[in-house]
């Protein structure tokens, strides 16, 4: 348990969120087959099923449970899809969009799989630089962008070629 | 002679310099920064003595972007060294728009052994490194790197003062779009300078990723608007040019030019044995008023550009073929 809060009771208001996020946590059922996304940074639980491509759309259950307490992150967001599984290449975007993302892979109610949505030191051809004088943009049909991870929080990457920094802000606006 | 520094400059390739594309100050060590120093003493101090260690070997300029200086100097030091030159100018280079970067850089690569370029795109000299076998040397890349400025500018200091160490730096004007800027902070995070001001309007201080990266290194900086607040305990007062074309906005531009123009009022109130650099070409931020005083050292810094680029092109290509 963390230190006191800013009331200076620290036990009472600390079990209350744990109650709170238990209960809140129930709100949505158990699923048999598919894929659990939590520690979704909150307000971001959106981004990522777009990154899914809106299963929803195609049909698939969707739960969405968004600004849950946590104990790890204050606020955050949890995406549950039935009968889809992430792939590796939507793993490697969602440590993007949600950088202390953890997946669990679900079959017959149980977890076969946990992935860390970790970012990845070098990114290619994922994301553009947005300095329109780099030579990534001047050349962009002969080069490659490549990027650095700079910080994992906030998250931000570094163009190699000309050492612009993007931040968590332009990262999401790219990867919609 | 000839020997001495024939033997000297093998040391020195052995020591890293040998074949390597020269992109960015901040890839190279103090000790390579010193060698190269010293050899481009010896060479601006016994201009006759030197080897023609170039012979056969073809430097290839590519400017895409106007240079009078850095493109002449690269030219002649090659051409002392008994070097050949072929130059690509910004002429040409607009008859090849259409051309792919990577596709000239083959071209000038299969024509030559070493390639100067400069380029308005940062990043476009790390490309041309990438692409060509044949070490690539960054005349200026947008508003990012100018290596090899910055190596004159050091060298200068190191003549003129003895060392960097311990010394107090003014850097005036345009410390965000200039390279020139950019690459001595860098270069200076290599030694340990007392203190570096930054003297230029909110607009015109560092970018973010070139703060966050002299800090990381730990160069002691400070933002100042005032020259005259602290000319007196300035060692060096190196002057950058406003230059419109960097500018993202032509309006940014307009506020701020000439905000930054000496005088030699201001000049006569330094530090006794303070020197004023400035890469050249001028504008207005530094009149003629002030050549004449003892401080004025930009002449001298111009004219060691050329021993500078010798001391660079023996050291990446000199002596052996191949
Ligand atoms: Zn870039």
């Amino acid at each position: 348990m963390g230190g006191p809060n800013e009331n200076g009771n620290s036990g009472a208001s600390d079990r209350r969120r744990k109650r709170l996020s238990e209960k809140q946590t129930m709100l949505v059922q158990k699923i048999s087959d598919g894929t659990v996304i939590d520690h979704i940074a909150a307000g971001k639980a959106l981004s990522v099923l777009r990154l899914l491509g809106n299963p929803q759309a195609r049909g698939d259950t969707v739960a969405l449970v968004m600004n849950v307490s946590s104990s790890k992150m204050k606020r955050k967001d949890i995406v549950k899809v039935e009968g889809v599984e992430i792939s590796e290449e939507q793993v490697q975007k969602l440590a993007l969009i949600a950088p202390q993302a953890s997946v669990n892979i679900i079959r017959s109610y149980r977890v076969v799989d946990k992935k860390n949505a970790v970012p990845p030191k070098l990114l290619s051809g994922v994301l553009n630089c947005n300095n329109p004088t780099c030579v990534s943009v001047k050349e962009k049909d002969s080069v490659s962008p490549i990027f650095s991870l700079a910080e994992i929080s906030p998250l931000s990457y570094q163009c190699k070629y000309c050492g612009r920094k993007l931040a968590e802000q332009d990262i999401l606006s790219q990867l919609g | 002679m000839e020997c001495i520094l024939a033997r000297e400059g093998e040391q020195m390739r052995r020591s890293g310099w040998s074949r390597r594309d020269v992109i960015n100050i901040l890839d190279f060590s103090r000790s390579d920064l010193e060698s190269l120093f010293e050899l481009a003493g010896k060479i601006s101090d016994r201009p006759n003595s030197i080897r023609r260690s170039l012979n056969e070997k073809i430097v290839a300029t590519a400017f895409f972007e106007a240079s009078t200086r850095t493109r002449l100097s690269f030219t002649t030091a090659a051409l002392k060294l008994g070097g050949k030159v072929i130059d690509l100018s910004p002429e040409a280079s607009s008859v090849m728009k259409g051309e792919s970067l990577p596709d000239t850089v083959r071209m000038l690569e299969s024509y030559s052994d070493l390639i100067v370029i400069r380029h308005p795109s940062e990043g476009a000299a790390l490309l041309a490194s990438e692409i060509s076998e044949s070490p690539v040397i960054n005349g200026g890349d947008g508003s990012q790197h100018h290596p090899t400025q910055a190596m004159l500018d050091l060298f200068t200091i190191t003549k003129l003062k003895g060392h960097i160490d311990g010394l107090n730096y003014a850097i005036v004007g345009d410390t965000r779009y200039a390279r020139t800027a950019a690459s001595l902070l860098y270069g200076l995070s290599k030694f340990k300078p007392k203190k570096v001001y930054l003297v230029s309007p909110e607009s015109l201080q560092p970018r973010i990723e070139i703060k966050t990266k002299i800090d990381e290194l730990g160069l002691r900086t400070e933002k100042l608007e005032d020259l005259e607040e602290i000319i007196p305990e300035i060692d060096v007062i190196y002057l950058t040019r406003i230059q419109k074309e960097r500018f993202p906005d032509v309006m940014e531009y307009e506020k701020v030019r000439g905000s930054y123009e000496i005088t030699r009022n201001l000049i006569v109130k330094a530090k006794r044995g303070s020197i004023v650099l400035h890469p050249l070409p001028r504008t207005n931020e530094l009149p003629s008023e002030v050549d004449t005083l003892p401080n004025a050292a930009y002449m001298k810094q111009a004219e060691w550009g050329v021993p500078m680029r010798m001391a660079i092109l023996e050291l990446v290509i000199g002596g052996a073929k191949g």
